[in-house]
């Protein structure tokens, strides 16, 4: 196997409405690793999916995927490499007018021409990895918030992908559903030989699969490293991130004028 | 004052300016459609399926107000016509008034509230759930799998169901002229089939319903996969279906009345 890594990310930046969201990330994801990319909700972790994805373009910098340049590629090459990626949406994204069986059978539908029996027989062998065999002719509405994340599981891993990429897949799980999900991502990662990126604000659980952190704040990498080096980091924003402290570099207040000044004008007004 | 003046311009430029970069977008969406028809051609079942949820699914509602309208022209028609004593052409004037006009447009303003409205609602919703998000990550072009096999299928559903809407119509002022009022059954067919003509009634008839199913299928996928994918988003959304559409149904049939019918 290329020791090259599958995902090479350079000096990017991306502005959306002259807004900068993402300024000089680098980022590399090994092969057959699984790799967290962490940060508060609007820091632009769910970006950097969409940019490795091709769904936006970077305003500078590269993006590169198994030795392609992502944002160069033509409308079929994106395509063709997509057929090797897969992703897990926030709340799954599952087809509501199919079956799960028909969701997880949607790619082979699409992308192969294989008998539908041999679809049958792969179509089982994913959802009996995530543990739902049982539920293959129940409806996207009928499954509950965990049982839909892992149907959504076993159908981005419906091909096989070289890179499996996951958006929050902690996000509005039980505990037991939580542990679940995480297991199975590491499992199918290290059983698929793909590699991942697992984009969450959940770090107790994703520390516990994870082989590399980047941590993301504003838009830039802030720290990076192991899980456990990540645990023992004394930057200040990463420690009261994985401690969950309520105050610390990410303030409680929204920005504001000075409350003094706030409360001297309203009563100023009501006088 | 200067300032309220530049204010009011330049707001009403703006309004201007992106209404005219929608419709632009709109016409670029509808040139995507047309060229990503290919799948719902070469996999008619999507297609069928939408034809089976825009249009049988709208049989009930084109085929009860079908009746009634042809109803009520029979009891208005007899009326009017009873005192020029020429109550024999009741079934001429049923039949052109619906197979001209009346059938092609209630039927397409029926269509644009019932299978307009879901299917922009669907779109939008898909939108706001990220299933179109996740299908472009699978590699399939929305629009090919999802927005064409919709437009295909109101398009398709359209004509047929205006012919159903005319052919009730026609009955329903048989049951009122004929059956209670007691109009000369021989007359009421003969007369219809002696003066409506195949191509310039008929015919235009049904051109006017095939330009009616492209514009209530345009706008309604348009403005699905247009909407903002929030709760707000999609039900403001499907509310400019109805109304965009019914609009531009009565605009478009002036203007295909004007060329059809009056030798323009």
């Amino acid at each position: 196997m290329s020791q090259e890594p599958l995902v090479e990310i350079r000096d990017l930046n991306f502005t959306y409405d002259s807004r900068p969201v993402l300024t000089g990330i680098n980022m590399t994801i090994p092969r057959g690793k699984v790799v967290a990319v962490m940060g508060s909700s609007g820091c632009g972790k769910t970006t950097t999916l969409r940019l490795i994805g091709g769904q936006l373009k970077p305003t500078s910098g590269s993006v590169k995927v198994g030795g392609q340049m992502v944002h160069e590629l033509s409308g079929d090459g994106l395509y063709a490499l997509r057929r090797r990626m897969g992703m897990l949406f926030q709340f799954g994204a599952l087809f509501t007018d199919m079956s799960v069986y028909d969701n997880i059978a949607f790619q082979m539908r699409e992308h192969t021409d294989l008998p539908e029996k041999v679809i049958r027989d792969l179509v089982m062998m994913k959802l009996h990895a995530v543990g739902l065999r049982g539920a293959h002719d129940l409806m996207p509405a009928e499954l509950s918030g965990g049982m839909a994340r892992r149907v959504a599981l076993a159908r981005a891993v419906a091909l096989d992908p070289m890179l499996i990429m996951y958006d929050e897949p902690f996000a509005g799980l039980d505990p037991i559903s939580l542990s679940i999900i995480g297991e199975l991502i590491r499992k199918l990662n290290d059983v698929l030989g793909a590699s991942s990126v697992v984009v969450t604000h959940d770090v107790q659980e994703s520390l516990k699969i994870v082989d590399y952190v980047y941590f993301v704040s504003a838009g830039k990498i802030v720290a990076e490293g192991t899980a456990e080096e990540i645990k023992r980091s004394k930057v200040p924003y990463v420690h009261q991130f994985v401690w969950g402290e309520a105050d610390g570099p990410v303030p409680f207040q929204y920005p504001a004028r000075p409350y003094g000044e706030e409360l001297m004008e309203r009563a100023g007004r009501r006088g | 004052m200067d300032n309220a003046i530049v204010r009011t311009l330049r707001g009403l430029g703006e309004k201007v300016t992106s209404r005219v970069w929608r419709l632009g977008y709109a016409s670029r969406f509808f040139l995507a459609i047309i060229l990503h028809s290919g799948t719902s051609l070469r996999r008619i079942n999507l297609t069928i399926r939408e034809i089976y949820f825009t249009g049988v699914l709208s049989l009930i509602i084109i085929l009860v107000s079908g009746m009634f309208v042809g109803m009520v022209l029979g009891l208005q028609g007899y009326d009017t016509l009873q005192r020029y004593g020429s109550t024999e052409a009741l079934g001429v004037l049923v039949s052109l008034s619906l197979v001209r006009e009346l059938g092609p447009v209630v039927a397409a303003l029926l269509f644009a509230s019932r299978a307009g409205s879901a299917i922009t609602a669907e779109i939008g919703m898909m939108k706001a759930t990220e299933q179109l998000s996740a299908m472009e990550m699978m590699a399939v072009d929305p629009i090919a799998r999802v927005v064409a096999p919709r437009f295909w299928g109101g398009v398709i559903s359209m004509p047929l169901l205006a012919a159903l809407f005319s052919a009730m119509g026609i009955f329903g002022g048989y049951l009122v002229g004929v059956q209670l009022i007691g109009v000369d059954e021989g007359s009421f067919w003969s007369q219809m089939q002696a003066s409506v003509d195949f191509r310039e009634d008929i015919l235009n008839g049904v051109i006017k319903s095939f330009v009616f199913g492209v514009i209530v299928s345009w706008v309604a996928v348009f403005e699905g996969y247009d909407a903002e994918p929030t709760a707000e988003g999609v039900s403001g959304a499907t509310t400019r279906t109805v109304v965009t559409s019914s609009l531009a149904i009565l605009a478009a049939d002036f203007v295909l009345t004007a060329f059809m019918f009056t030798g323009l």
